[in-house]
């Protein structure tokens, strides 16, 4: 026991740490490895208390790949580093209302879902009793997903769909004079489409354009 | 306090028993990649250093460690140094979930195969850190082509871990294998081990998809500005992947550490040496592939990832299903 919740301040206070470090280190791709740790000490958060599908799921899809993708941009966009620190530039800034703005409203959200939970412990126990004992929960969240939840699962999945689609439509563009392999007619070229066995008159030569 | 110094001492046991035979392993399948590349092109390889030349990776290895570690001025030297540190320590820790017998395995978690792929998954970032943290153009353009090739390839490699998940219906390690008893994957999911093959090659950079360190365009790729024991560790860390991807082809569709046929010769061989030879098997396979087969273009190593492996596998999970579905075969539902 005394391990356990040596092990849940350990990985709670890299976790807050690397949240505070993703918005005051000063290099954006330092950020992008704080957001990286943060992702990290939270799917382990994830593990500590018996939810290893949704700890791993975390690590394959938001480290794995998402941030993977997060770093490859800011690499790319190449941002040059901040001079200021962030409390420094308070007085100039304008987006300090916006921001405080959303902060209080996830407050107050967060307070609302924790204030449930603990005033209205029965509706929680409803929700999650569906989990049979003896059973690990990567059958449980499996049975819920696809039973109870299908229609909402497949609806989350459509509108993925449709936004990888848009992202796709939206940076397409057709560029002249671009060559393409096409590996079928490369592979499907006959020996008769190229090569042309002529005999060639004395003195005259062949017109190779016609 | 006794109580738990002594799980600490044994857990260390145990994964240095596990580590020091992986590490040396490693070091003696350099030499065996090295010696059968050789082969294939009517050369001797490394022979000098010891009997066939063995200990020649014993040799590399000291070579490098004397070496001096050169750090560029203008690198992020933080990153610069964790980079190779991240890329070995992810490729060992993956090992902890991998059963050579019913009963070594180090951790049994019952997540293990989505273990591996996280782990595996998180291995690009010491080629990314690498790449980035150097400064400089090579290692750059080398990381981002890794970026991109090993996050492609992971979708299919994901894709084609559920066609066999649904035929086991756990996602044990254990469980896998002795689901196999009867009747090993490669045999009904013969394609899917092609795939998985060829995008083991990909996630582990391996020729030919070897593009983030193509010696003819980018030097060596993200690990140009390395030097000394720093680079040693990439290389220890990449050949650790590569064994692991072998371990995991093996237990994933040549049935671990089951023998082929379970009578006298075969099953007096014990369980462990079984799934060592699976994959000194695939590994084989690995280096031939090396030696055979000449470079991909970037755009045909994305359009055989995307175009191709993706649509594949995932048509042979619906067939998968519905075939497991209709015959009413699908897997209890184990712990």
């Amino acid at each position: 026991m005394l391990a356990h919740s040596l092990f849940f301040y350990v990985f709670s206070f890299i976790a807050i740490f690397s949240a505070i470090m993703v918005t005051a280190s000063k290099n954006t791709v330092h950020s992008v490895f704080f957001l990286i740790l943060d992702f990290i000490s939270i799917s382990c958060l994830f593990i500590m208390i018996g939810a290893e599908f949704l700890g791993m799921i975390m690590l394959i899809v938001y480290v794995g790949a998402v941030a993977v993708l997060f770093l490859f941009v800011v690499m790319m966009l190449n941002v040059a580093q901040q001079k200021k620190q962030w409390f420094s530039s308070f007085g100039s800034s304008k987006h300090i209302p916006l921001g405080v703005l959303i902060s209080v409203i996830i407050f107050f959200e967060l307070i609302i879902v924790i204030g449930g939970w603990k005033y209205k412990p029965e509706v929680f126990s409803s929700i999650t009793e569906s989990q049979n004992i003896g059973e690990s929960n990567t059958h449980s969240i499996g049975n819920v997903l696809y039973t109870d939840y299908i229609h909402l699962f497949q609806l989350s999945g459509m509108i993925l769909l449709v936004a990888m689609i848009g992202a796709i439509v939206l940076t397409f563009r057709k560029r002249a004079g671009l060559k393409r392999q096409s590996y079928f007619s490369q592979i499907s070229r006959e020996r008769s489409d190229s090569i042309d066995l002529v005999d060639v008159p004395h003195n005259k030569g062949v017109d190779i354009d016609g | 306090m006794i109580e738990y110094l002594n799980i600490i001492f044994l857990e260390t046991y145990k994964i240095l028993f596990l580590l020091v035979p992986v590490l040396t392993a490693v070091a003696m399948i350099v030499w065996l990649d090295r010696r059968v590349w050789a082969f294939v092109q009517k050369r001797r390889g490394p022979n000098v250093v010891g009997p066939f030349g063995l200990f020649q990776s014993l040799a590399d290895a000291l070579k490098y460690l004397f070496k001096e570690i050169i750090i560029p001025a203008s690198s992020n030297k933080i990153i610069f140094i964790l980079a190779p540190v991240v890329t070995m320590t992810l490729a060992l820790i993956a090992w902890a979930v991998i059963p050579f017998n019913e009963n070594f395995v180090i951790a049994d978690i019952n997540v293990g195969i989505l273990y591996i792929f996280a782990v595996s998954s998180l291995g690009v970032y010491g080629i990314i850190m690498g790449g980035w943290a150097s400064n400089s153009k090579y290692p750059f353009l080398g990381a981002i082509r890794s970026a991109a090739q090993m996050v492609s390839y992971e979708v299919s490699i994901g894709v084609i871990i559920i066609n066999v998940l649904l035929c086991v219906g756990s996602l044990n390690l254990t469980d896998i294998v002795l689901a196999q008893e009867n009747l090993w994957f490669v045999i009904p999911l013969f394609p899917m081990f092609v795939i998985f093959f060829i995008s083991a090659l990909a996630e582990t950079n391996r020729p030919p998809f070897d593009l983030p360190e193509a010696e003819a365009e980018l030097v060596a790729g993200y690990q140009t500005e390395y030097s000394g024991m720093m680079y040693a560790m990439f290389w220890l860390g990449e050949y650790a992947n590569i064994l692991l991807m072998c371990a995991l082809g093996s237990i994933l569709f040549l049935g671990g550490w089951l023998s082929p046929i379970d009578a006298f010769p075969f099953n007096f061989i014990p369980d462990s040496l079984w799934l060592i030879f699976k994959m000194l098997f695939l590994f084989i396979l690995f280096a031939l592939v090396k030696a055979i087969v000449p470079r991909y273009r970037y755009d045909q190593l994305m359009k055989l990832g995307w175009k191709i492996f993706l649509p594949l596998s995932l048509i042979w999970v619906v067939i998968t299903a519905s075939y497991l579905f209709y015959f009413d075969l699908l897997p209890e539902n184990k712990l």
